[in-house]
Formats: structure tokens, C-alpha cells, sequence
């Protein structure tokens, strides 16, 4: 059960980190940046954040399958399969959340600090500093559409044991299976994962509320 | 002591989407004055010091500010340039940070060491270091005007540009900001670019005065002549009060 609890945690995490590395930096430069075509990348990443996870699931199975584009790198039942279908779940999400409070911040903010001689990208790291609150709502957004997501990780991971089962398939498999006191200890410990995981960030958002 | 700097401006003219807001033909802007700008509002004010402050680029026209033999312009100038000049917005953009970290902002992206001391006493100049732990949000207008006018005065900038400082303002804090404003330039080797909507304070305050109205520069004049004897008809209207608006 610790077995299973971890590759959960490493999986998710795993995958948060790598959605927080792309959907924070493109989620600001969609809020802040001029160029054509913003409103539809911008249309574009809210129906990603709303994306069913079995078809992004199926989408990586497809893609991983044997004959598929990248068969060659045997990815299909392996948490490697998995962190991509989260990621790809994650991403908008983080992304979205991330574009909307950048763009909600204080227009005068950024030219406002410039003329107290920020260069721009202080004048940028302030600003992200300014949506910490809506940031933290994306990630633990991300965080709680992935650790609890069975579909998708079934789909592309196979919950196969001692590999790719993980919490929420285990789940399902001990429920099928009438063993009903361990899905219920398997949930018990997703719910308090979850848990511990969102207290940590709305840690860090007070924290950082005013600093020195 | 080094000179204080000036602004020539030629032909400057701005305009967003299409509309020129913001019209002057030939601008000077003397080394060590208080130029005071009054106009109506919509007149391209804050357009105008967003220029000065090489926040943006005018769509045409050249902005050649004049700092210590150098001649620049909001393509050429350099960070440690630029940081010589500090704007001061119409309205208050404070971070959501105590009080104490908005002054410290300026200093802080310029890097180095401790800066304490200019912090308290910035603070205690604008009379607020009973709130330097405060949330800069939680403050009244008053107090929020107070703390952006000491973040850019903590700078010591030598060009200081501000957007009607005072406006909503009650006497007290009013009188308490134009002695400010007054105590920096008498440090010499700074110029300053007073917007107001207040023809009074642009009396009290300015060396000269330059009058907008409608994007476009009516008349600038040493300030007792603009109030005594205005040449063009519109400013004699405006000072008079008659100019509706
Ligand atoms: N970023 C902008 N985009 C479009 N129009 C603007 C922008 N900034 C100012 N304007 C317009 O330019 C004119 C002058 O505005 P402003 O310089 O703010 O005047 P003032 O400060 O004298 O009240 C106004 O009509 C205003 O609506
Ligand atoms: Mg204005």
C-alpha cells in the first residue's frame, strides 16, 4: 500500500513539476503579451483545461501504442506513459488559471514599476510575485484534476502491480474485487495525500503574502 | 555639483489607435524647474509624462532628455539611466507587499546592500512609519498617494515626474506633499514635471507653467506670467476659471 501511495505521489508530482515549468512561463507571456491570434491560444487553453482525461488518455495510448509514432520508445504501460497523459491534463489548467490572474493584475503595475527603474524583467517577476494567489489556486487545481484522475492513467499505464498501479487504480481494482476495507484504506490515503498537499500550498500562499 | 538635467521635445506627437491624443510642436524643459502641465482632463497629461518618462515612444517626434552630457532618448537610454528618472502615477499602483516593501522597491532592483535607513526615512517624510508593516492595500487614498510619492523620492531621481499627486487629496496631506516636492528640488541638481489638475497648486508650486487642452500645447510661460498675463485667450479663460470642463 506505501508502494502504491508513493508511485501516486511521484507520478502526480512528477507531472506537476513539469507543468508548473511549462504552464506558468506560457500562461504569463499569454497574459502579458501582444501578438495575433491571443484570443484563439487563449480559447485554445480554457478547452484544454476542461480536456476528458480518457480521450487524452487514449490520445497518449494511441501515441505510444506499438504502431504508433512513438512505439519505438516503449513507453505504453510504464509511468513515463503516465506522467505525459498528466501532464497534458495539468498543463492547461495551471496555464489557464495562471493567464487569468496575470491578466487581472493592475494594468499601471508593470509601466508603474518600470518608471521606478525595473528592468523588464523585474518588472515580470513582480508581477508573477503580484498573482502568487491565483497561481497557487492553478497548481492546486492541477494537482487535484491529476492525483485523483483513473481513466486516462488506466488507459496509458495499465495498472500493472509493483509498475503502474496507483492509488486511484487500485482502487477500482479492490472494488471490483469485493475488497472493499483495503479501497477503502487506499482512498482514505488519497483523500489525506490531497490533503496534505493543498494545506503545504495554502501555506505558501499566506506566506509569501507580505514579505519582509 | 553635477547640472540638472533638461528635456527638449520636437514635434512630438502621440496617438493610440489611430488618434492623436497628444500634439507639441517645441517643448523645453529647463535644467532645475518645476514645470507645472494643467489641463483639463483627457488634455493628454499622463500621455505626456509616460513620454518624458521613456515609458513608451511617441509616434512621432524626437524626446531628447539632457543628463550629465548625455543625450537620450527612450530607445537609447540605459537601465542606470533610466534610473535616474522616477514617475509617480496619477493613481497609486502599490504591490500587494507592506507598506515598508513598496519603499524599498526602487532600491531593491537596483541591487546592493542594506537600505534601511532611506527606508525609515522616507517613511518618517511622508509620515508614515507608524504603517511601515502595514499591507499596502489596507491604506486610505491619502496614505497610498503618501507611500508612492516616497517610493520614488527614496530614489533621489534626478528627473521626477508626477501625475497629479495631490488630486482627492485633504488639505493636510496636500500641503504635507507640495513641501516634499519642494524640499527634493531644492536638492539641487533635479528637475521636475508636476501634473495637475490645479491651477493653484501649479501657482504655488511651478517655475513655469504649460497649458493642454485637447492633446494640444496652448502656452508655456514663466508662471507669474501665465497667471498674470496669459498671451493666449484660452489660457486667460482657463486661469480665469471660464474654460468649462
Ligand atoms: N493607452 C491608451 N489607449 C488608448 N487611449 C488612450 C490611452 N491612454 C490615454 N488615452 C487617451 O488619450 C487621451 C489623453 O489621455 P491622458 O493623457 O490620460 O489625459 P489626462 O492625463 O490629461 O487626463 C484621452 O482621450 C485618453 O482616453
Ligand atoms: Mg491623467
Amino acid at each position: 500500500m506505501v508502494e502504491i501511495a508513493l508511485r501516486s505521489l511521484q507520478v502526480t508530482v512528477s507531472a506537476l513539476a513539469i507543468s508548473i515549468v511549462i504552464g506558468i512561463p506560457l500562461g504569463a507571456w499569454l497574459a502579458l503579451g501582444h501578438f495575433s491570434g491571443k484570443k484563439l491560444v487563449t480559447a485554445l487553453v480554457y478547452t484544454g483545461m476542461g480536456l476528458p482525461p480518457v480521450v487524452v488518455g487514449l490520445g497518449v495510448f494511441l501515441v505510444f501504442s506499438r504502431s504508433g509514432p512513438l512505439g519505438d520508445w516503449g513507453w505504453l504501460f510504464t509511468s513515463a506513459a503516465m506522467v505525459v497523459a498528466q501532464v497534458i491534463i495539468a498543463t492547461p489548467l495551471v496555464m489557464g488559471v495562471t493567464m487569468s490572474s496575470v491578466a487581472g493584475i493592475n494594468p499601471d503595475l508593470r509601466p508603474q514599476l518600470r518608471a521606478l527603474g525595473a528592468t523588464p524583467w523585474q518588472a515580470t517577476w513582480a508581477q508573477l510575485i503580484e498573482a502568487r494567489n491565483g497561481i497557487i489556486v492553478g497548481i492546486v487545481a492541477g494537482f487535484g484534476s491529476i492525483i485523483s484522475e483513473v481513466g486516462a492513467v488506466m488507459l496509458v499505464g495499465g495498472n500493472i502491480a509493483g509498475r503502474t498501479r496507483v492509488l486511484t487504480t487500485a482502487i477500482v481494482l479492490e472494488t471490483r474485487q469485493g475488497n472493499f476495507d483495503i479501497a477503502l484504506a487506499l482512498g482514505i490515503i488519497l483523500l489525506l495525500l490531497s490533503f496534505a498537499a493543498n494545506s503545504a500550498l495554502i501555506v505558501l500562499q499566506t506566506r509569501t503574502g507580505v514579505p519582509r | 555639483m553635477t547640472a540638472a538635467p533638461f528635456y527638449d521635445l520636437h514635434h512630438v506627437q502621440q496617438s493610440y489607435n489611430g488618434r492623436i491624443v497628444l500634439r507639441i510642436p517645441e517643448l523645453r524643459v529647463e535644467p532645475g524647474e518645476i514645470l507645472g502641465v494643467v489641463g483639463p482632463s483627457g488634455a493628454g497629461k499622463s500621455t505626456l509624462l509616460r513620454l518624458l518618462a521613456f515609458l513608451e515612444q511617441p509616434a512621432r517626434g524626437t524626446i531628447m532628455l539632457h543628463l550629465d552630457d548625455h543625450a537620450l532618448t527612450a530607445e537609447t537610454a540605459t537601465t542606470d539611466q533610466r534610473r535616474q528618472m522616477a514617475m509617480v502615477f496619477q493613481r497609486p499602483a502599490l504591490l500587494r507587499r507592506s507598506v515598508r516593501a513598496n519603499v524599498a522597491y526602487g532600491l531593491r532592483v537596483r541591487g546592493g546592500r542594506d537600505h534601511r535607513e532611506q527606508i525609515e526615512a522616507a517613511l518618517r517624510q511622508v509620515k508614515l512609519d507608524h504603517l511601515a508593516a502595514a499591507d499596502a492595500h489596507t491604506l486610505s487614498g491619502g496614505e497610498a498617494q503618501r507611500v508612492a510619492l516616497a517610493r520614488a523620492l527614496v530614489l533621489q531621481p534626478r528627473v521626477l515626474l508626477l501625475d497629479e499627486p495631490t488630486a482627492n487629496l485633504d488639505p493636510y496631506n496636500v500641503r504635507l506633499i507640495e513641501s516634499l516636492i519642494q524640499q527634493h528640488l531644492a536638492a539641487g541638481n533635479t528637475t521636475i514635471i508636476l501634473v495637475t489638475h490645479n491651477i493653484f497648486q501649479a501657482q504655488r508650486l511651478a517655475t513655469r507653467v504649460a497649458l493642454l487642452l485637447d492633446g494640444e500645447l496652448v502656452e508655456t510661460a514663466p508662471a507669474p506670467a501665465f497667471f498674470q498675463s496669459p498671451t493666449d485667450a484660452r489660457t486667460a479663460a482657463f486661469v480665469s476659471g471660464e474654460l468649462v470642463y
